[in-house]
């Protein structure tokens, strides 16, 4: 992060005014930090940046300079009379070039660039995405596995993304991993990131969805490579009919109540594939850190709050409030605490 | 005109204003330079309002889970934010001193259809309160000011549908006052007075004009497709239905780019007359600054698609609006280094109206450098849609655009009203604004880049966001704080501000020749113009070393009005123009109450126009 920090204080420069506060702005960390890219495809934007930012500083610190040099030199002073001039042609056109040959060299990494990203990289791992109000659906076509707001990846391995609208527009951003796309109804969209080390990388919904545009937040965890084939065997196994009474009352809620929306392989009158229904696919519901659009970590008294009234929580969410008893919540609670 | 010969019998429905002064002759003036003013009055007022919006989503966001506003308000709150300050500030703020000072500075007795010219205003001004009448009837636009298809025409209740209406109102509103000042500027200039001798203000409004004329239309479209997809059930942007998303994206940012232009020119124009007077210089590179203006107005429209670099356009569509948006920032480099070469050498007073015109143009590189990292493509895909974004066009909107109002205001308010603003106040107005907007904005660079996305209500703890958040929220708050500063200074000049003279600043063009306030027919004798800057040079010659010496008194006052003028025949005060206005919002809730009601609003516009088309221009 150092670099960022260094870049982060010229920025600050840049703004001049505001010496005031020089040190606050690194202390805290960031997890969607632009300025700390962790893999390949990010790393080439913040490459172009790194040619283009010490760039536009020196040019701001020139034109202001002058200006305020201006200003202080050609203040009125008795005694002095301005000088009636209109132009000077030869300087006109030197000023004019000058910029023009700055920016078409500017052009050039960005043009390459915007080329080799657009490519599919060789052995990239396939994945579907498809942004919904206000959650994501992650589908891994070649493995067989649906989840939700949680996409996880191996390291080290580019990762091509086929991403698909379905309600409006919305935006996929994992700023640490790759530039944004947008997730548009009626097209389809590529992009390619890929991360270095394994952990947790935030993103968020970037064009503006509707209510909990705020609230439609995303996590990339990234593996190792044995992690991440543990992680796909697990996924691809059904749900198991729960034991214990409370999750059995809480399997009976679930299908009155929430089939018609969600799926869970592998269970009776239950459907087993989430395509064409509204919510995510909650077969491995508990094996994710995060519910509700990576809003909520994912614990029983989040769970609790977020049964009792989702709209509450997220407004504008497609789940209504069932006005469940605290019993029922705590039923459907020990049953989806079985789908690991 | 040969209005003599009609009878009286054709007069027109209703019998004509004849008053001059008084709060009704404000209803039917054609005058320009009370619409001018009632222009900015307005839009000052909307200002207010839109500003307090910002104080509001600040307030939401100056800390993490914020509570201060709803998920629905915020929305609302934000989207009506933008749509005022562009639509009912910005704009309107430019073309309250367009109307004002156009026909002045080129010595004209008024604008060339001064009818049409108030049926703008009340255009605007109806449009306005309509769009702002959704608060009352159950809730503002709340899909954001760019509107995105299908959002936009899913959003439940009727915001977006006001918007559609209200915008449209507001476009013929630009459209009706486009015209006008092109066939003004075009038509009515003073004699001697060629495009080339015009002041730069008249020249971007120009260039202003035609962007309108031009953008207009694509907008008008694009939201009549909306309103028919809400309204009637159409599938323009229904995906599901075969509609495309991306058609009201490009038509919208084919309006939606020039407008950003439309918005900064004016601001340009002020700052190139403004800089000059101050620094006792012609313009540096009048032509090049001309052209520079015109060459913006021409690549503004091969721009657009920069504002879906990330909707995935491909790499060959990307890489073209990635050159042409680098190189628009050449044309726009040009009138930077012009405006630092008229301040170079000269003799400079630091009035606010030079202040704020310096803000402008030290604010604005800062937008300019901000604008050409977007152009980087693979990087605008992290900046895009965060608050780096909304640094960037705070900086060219509110430190260029805004700024280079309020430069016009101080400029041009002694001959507005005779009186000058205090430069006390107003310097402390100009200081408070500058401090206020680079701690409100500055820290949005930085915001942006540590990944907080735009339009979002609330965000959590532990983002890295909470202390900028905060920054920001004071620093928006000393803006206010500026803003009650110059409605102090507005008040205390018109009962105690300095009287003005007719040329208070030692001013280059015609305005500083007639009287302030000027007469309602501007110039007794309509000037005739020898040389760019005419008035400067009827007071100044140059000896051969390049000095400006004082000519002897009263050369400068030939042309002037000290005199009462005769037979001067200016168009009459009209009823028609604020009745035809008011038809429009008529028509636009019966298409959201009840359908008659469109019929009603309907025969209110035409009876107005038909009026309008039946009254001679001049009653004798």
């Amino acid at each position: 992060m150092r670099r960022s920090t260094t870049r982060q204080v010229l920025l600050l420069c840049a703004l001049a005014a505001l010496a005031v506060v020089t040190s606050a702005c690194a202390n805290e960390a960031a997890p969607q930090d632009v300025l700390s890219p962790s893999g390949q495809f990010a790393r080439e934007a913040d490459r172009l940046w790194d040619i283009v930012f010490p760039i536009a500083v020196v040019i701001f610190f020139i034109v202001e300079g002058l200006l305020l040099y201006a200003l202080f030199r050609f203040r009125r002073k008795p005694g002095r009379e301005a000088r009636q001039f209109h132009g000077n042609t030869r300087l006109e056109i030197v000023l004019t070039a000058l910029p023009a040959l700055i920016l078409a060299g500017v052009a050039v990494p960005t043009v390459q660039t915007i080329f080799s990203q657009a490519e599919e990289p060789a052995g990239a791992l396939q994945v579907e995405v498809e942004g919904r109000q206000f959650w994501w659906r992650f589908e891994y076509p070649e493995l067989g596995v649906v989840t939700a707001n949680e996409l996880h990846i191996p390291v080290g391995q580019p990762v091509r993304l086929t991403i698909r609208g379905f309600d409006v527009i919305h935006s996929f951003w994992v700023p640490r991993l790759a530039g944004t796309i947008d997730v548009v109804p009626g097209r389809v969209n590529h992009l390619t990131i890929q991360a270095d080390e394994p952990g947790e990388y935030w993103g968020q919904c970037k064009e503006f969805c509707g209510l909990s545009h705020g609230n439609m937040r995303l996590r990339v965890i990234a593996q190792s490579e044995q992690d991440f084939l543990a992680w796909v065997s697990d996924q691809q196994l059904d749900a198991q009919p729960p034991s214990g009474a409370a999750a059995q009352r809480g399997l009976e809620l679930f299908q009155q109540t929430c089939t018609s929306c969600h799926a869970v392989a592998g269970l009776p009158n239950t459907p087993a594939d989430d395509r064409g229904l509204v919510g995510p696919n909650l077969t491995h519901f508990s094996s994710r850190r995060t519910f509700a659009g990576a809003l909520l970590e994912n614990n029983d008294a989040n769970l609790r709050a977020w049964l009792d009234n989702p709209p509450a929580i997220k407004p504008g969410s497609v789940m209504p409030d069932y006005n469940l008893t605290p019993e029922q919540i705590d039923d459907l609670i020990a049953y989806l605490r079985t789908l690991e | 005109m040969a209005t003599a010969a009609i009878p009286q019998a054709r007069r027109g429905l209703l019998a004509r204003p004849t008053a001059t002064t008084g709060v009704w002759s404000w209803f039917t003036t054609v005058d320009h330079k009370k619409i001018g003013i009632l222009y900015w009055a307005t839009a000052f007022v909307f200002f207010l309002i839109g500003g307090i919006e910002a104080l509001f989503i600040r307030l939401q966001l100056a800390q993490p889970n914020g509570t201060v506003l709803s998920a629905e308000a915020y929305n609302q709150f934000f989207t009506m934010h933008g749509l005022t300050m562009i639509f009912l500030v910005v704009m309107p703020m430019g073309v309250g001193l367009m109307n004002y000072l156009v026909p002045l500075q080129i010595g004209a007795r008024d604008v060339a259809f001064p009818r049409l010219n108030a049926f703008s205003y009340w255009t605007f001004l109806v449009g306005g309160i309509f769009l702002y009448s959704s608060f009352l009837t159950g809730g503002a636009p709340d899909g954001g000011w760019f509107g995105y298809a299908p959002l936009s025409r899913t959003l439940p209740g009727d915001g977006m549908t006001y918007y559609a209406l209200g915008l449209q109102i507001l476009g013929i509103a630009s459209l009706a006052g486009a015209v006008n000042f092109i066939v003004t500027i075009v038509n009515m200039r003073a004699p001697g007075m060629t495009m080339m001798r015009m002041p730069v203000f008249v020249w971007m409004t120009l260039v202003t004009s035609f962007l309108l004329l031009f953008a207009m239309p694509v907008i008008a479209v694009a939201l009549f497709q909306l309103l028919f997809d809400r309204a009637f059930g159409t599938n323009f942007y229904n995906p599901a239905a075969g509609g495309d998303p991306l058609l009201w994206q490009h038509l919208f940012w084919l309006f939606g780019h020039p407008e950003v232009y439309i918005m900064i020119l004016p601001a340009m124009g002020i700052v190139s007359d403004v800089l000059p007077t101050f620094s006792r210089k012609p313009i540096f590179g009048y032509a090049a600054i001309v052209f520079a203006g015109i060459a913006i107005g021409f690549m503004g429209w091969g721009v657009w698609a920069h504002h879906m670099f990330a909707a995935g356009l491909g790499p060959v569509a990307n890489s073209a609006f990635a050159l042409s948006t680098m190189f628009i920032a050449v044309p726009t480099g040009i009138k930077i280094f012009n405006w630092l070469g008229t301040i170079w050498g000269g003799s400079v007073r630091f009035t606010t109206a030079f202040l704020m015109a310096v803000g402008f143009v030290a604010m604005f590189v800062i937008g300019g450098l901000s604008g050409v990292t977007h152009a980087i493509v693979p990087h605008d895909a992290q900046q895009t849609d965060t608050y780096y974004i909304v640094a960037h066009f705070h900086y060219v909107l509110f430190g260029g655009a805004l700024f280079g109002l309020f430069a016009g205001l101080y400029y041009w308010w002694p001959k507005m009203f005779g009186r000058l603003l205090n430069e006390k106040l107003g310097k402390l107005h100009f200081w408070l604004m500058l401090i206020g907007f680079n701690v409100t904005f500055g820290p949005f660079h930085l915001l942006g880049l540590s990944g907080m996305p735009r339009r979002i209500y609330t965000y959590p703890e532990g983002m890295g966001w909470d202390t900028w958040n905060l920054i920001s929220t004071i620093g928006a708050f000393t803006i206010g704080l500026s803003v009650i500063v110059f409605m102090v200074n507005m008040a205390y000049s018109r009962r105690r501000g300095e009287e003005a003279g007719n040329d208070p600043w030692d001013g280059r063009t015609l305005e500083w020749m007639t009287s302030s306030p000027p007469p309602e027919y501007n110039f007794a004798t309509i000037p005739i113009v020898k040389h760019r800057d005419d008035f400067w040079h009827r007071k100044y010659i140059e000896t051969p070393e390049g000095v400006p010496q004082r000519v002897h008194a009263g050369a400068a006052a030939e042309g002037a009005a000290d005199e009462e003028p005769h037979g001067i025949h200016l168009p009459s005060p009209s009823y028609f123009p604020v009745f035809a206005a008011i038809g429009l919002p008529v028509m636009g809730y019966g298409v959201l109450y009840a359908w008659p009601l469109v019929l009603v609003g309907a025969v209110i516009t035409l009876v107005g126009l038909f009026g309008w088309a039946f009254e001679p221009s001049v009653e004798d």
